[in-house]
């Protein structure tokens, strides 16, 4: 029986929430959380025999320790195949299953699996290293993305071949295979196929999709930081207590923007942070931790930048999609044109 | 954010812990920080020690917005 083993967060390791997002990785004998349903799924073939649990915080600020740790747990087990996941939308588990998986991978040579939803960044990070299946936005599709994580499990564990990003339902890795086509149809005939498609404007599907890289111009320095007006924004919920623009705790769709003009400061029990992603309690006591507005007035005070502009801007970082970060920062800009910001710094968390 | 921001023409430093993610992402500007609850002050270590180090990163992402760049980079801090 082939053996495998299953890495999880605090969450899904039944530890508990972001209160214990900073535990350091242990691993168990036997199945916690999801490794009772790969166990299900690939019965007869492997065994899950150990689960790993790591906090998402420990492994993402602790990332070169919390990697080292699991290695050194994984080095005396035997292991056929290492699984992470699934990570759904939650931004910090995608990122430490892409890590983990990439670190085994490396240091043991064992194939590796993931599932994380495509709105993450661990998709990018990590899909041209590894089978990342296109996981569901919550964990409630925990049924389906554990199957389609088992399902190419399986494949690997018996050394058949892969089907394509397309067939398994995994992030495409950029690696082209030689294949025979079942129609046997040669690239001309299908070239040709295509251009009368093309032609007629009706729908075909190209072989080769170019990869959209979504980079910006780099936006050109500051020229006198001594008379620049500097805008400050932060994706970490710091609102005043009773969040009047009632800004979401997770998937934000909406922001605030707060008056920091004048003498105003931000202390604790007067703004707060509302973001569900983290322990709040440093940022309660003290907000200037995410929106460092006490350090930016001493700043401006020693001449180090010309003025601060007067609201200081707020949304949540957590599960919200790429494209609600975009729609909420474009409503945002016209009011950094209409005071003629000169430059911004963002807080995230 | 950063990007929608940067593409409007606003120089833009993300102050963030997770620097691999806002490489990935395509910040141009980035300051580390050092956590995710608590990116500018430790609550562990002393109030001045909290206030040297978050008046020491903020005007580094000050300086980073100042300094001119020809590809993406994380400022030293």
């Amino acid at each position: 029986m082939k053996k495998v083993i299953l890495y999880v967060n605090q969450f899904f390791g039944q530890i508990g929430g972001e209160e214990k997002a900073g535990v350091e990785p242990e691993i168990h004998e036997g199945q916690i959380g999801p490794a009772v349903q790969f166990a299900k799924e690939l019965d007869g073939i492997a065994e899950v025999t150990h689960t790993i649990i790591c906090g998402d915080n420990y492994m993402g600020s602790n990332t070169d320790a919390a990697v080292a740790a699991i290695l050194d747990m994984l080095a005396d087990k035997e292991m056929d195949l290492f699984l992470a996941g699934p990570a759904f939308q939650a931004g910090r588990y995608t990122v430490a299953c892409g890590t983990i998986c990439k670190a085994v991978k490396e240091r043991y040579g064992v194939p590796v699996v993931t599932s994380m939803n495509e709105e993450t960044p661990g998709v990018d990070m990590f899909k041209k290293d590894m089978y990342i299946l296109k996981g569901g936005n919550i964990a409630s599709k925990m049924r389906k993305d554990v199957k389609a994580m088992a399902n190419v499990a399986k494949k690997l564990l018996a050394g058949e071949p892969v089907g394509s990003a397309s067939e398994e339902g995994y992030f495409a890795r950029g690696i082209r295979h030689q294949a025979w086509r079942k129609d046997m149809k040669p690239a001309s005939e299908r070239m040709l196929d295509m251009l009368v498609r093309k032609l007629n404007g009706e729908p075909f599907v190209s072989e080769l999709p170019i990869p959209k890289i979504d980079r910006v111009p780099i936006a050109p320095a500051i020229v006198n930081l001594g008379e620049a007006r500097i805008a400050l924004l932060n994706t970490g919920g710091i609102v005043p207590v009773d969040n009047p623009d009632r800004i979401q705790s997770a998937s934000a769709t909406r922001w605030g923007r707060y008056d920091i003009s004048g003498d105003k400061e931000l202390r604790g029990g007067e703004y707060k942070t509302i973001h569900a992603g983290f322990d709040p309690a440093a940022a309660d006591a003290d907000p200037n931790v995410i929106t460092p507005v006490d350090a930016l007035k001493e700043l401006q005070k020693e001449g180090v930048f010309g003025s601060l502009h007067q609201y200081f801007y707020t949304t949540v970082g957590t599960g919200t999609t790429e494209s609600e970060a975009a729609r909420m920062a474009r409503e945002i800009i016209p009011h950094l044109e209409e005071d003629h910001v000169n430059g911004c710094i963002l807080v995230s968390t | 954010m950063v990007k929608e921001i940067e593409k409007a023409g606003f120089p833009i430093v993300q102050m963030c812990n997770l620097v691999p993610v806002a490489k990935t992402v395509g910040s141009n500007r980035i300051v580390p920080t050092i956590s995710i609850p608590y990116p500018l002050g430790d609550p562990d270590t002393s109030k001045e020690d909290q206030w040297k180090l978050r008046c020491h990163r903020t005007k580094v992402a000050l300086e980073a917005l100042a300094t001119d760049i020809t590809e993406q980079t994380v400022f030293r801090v």
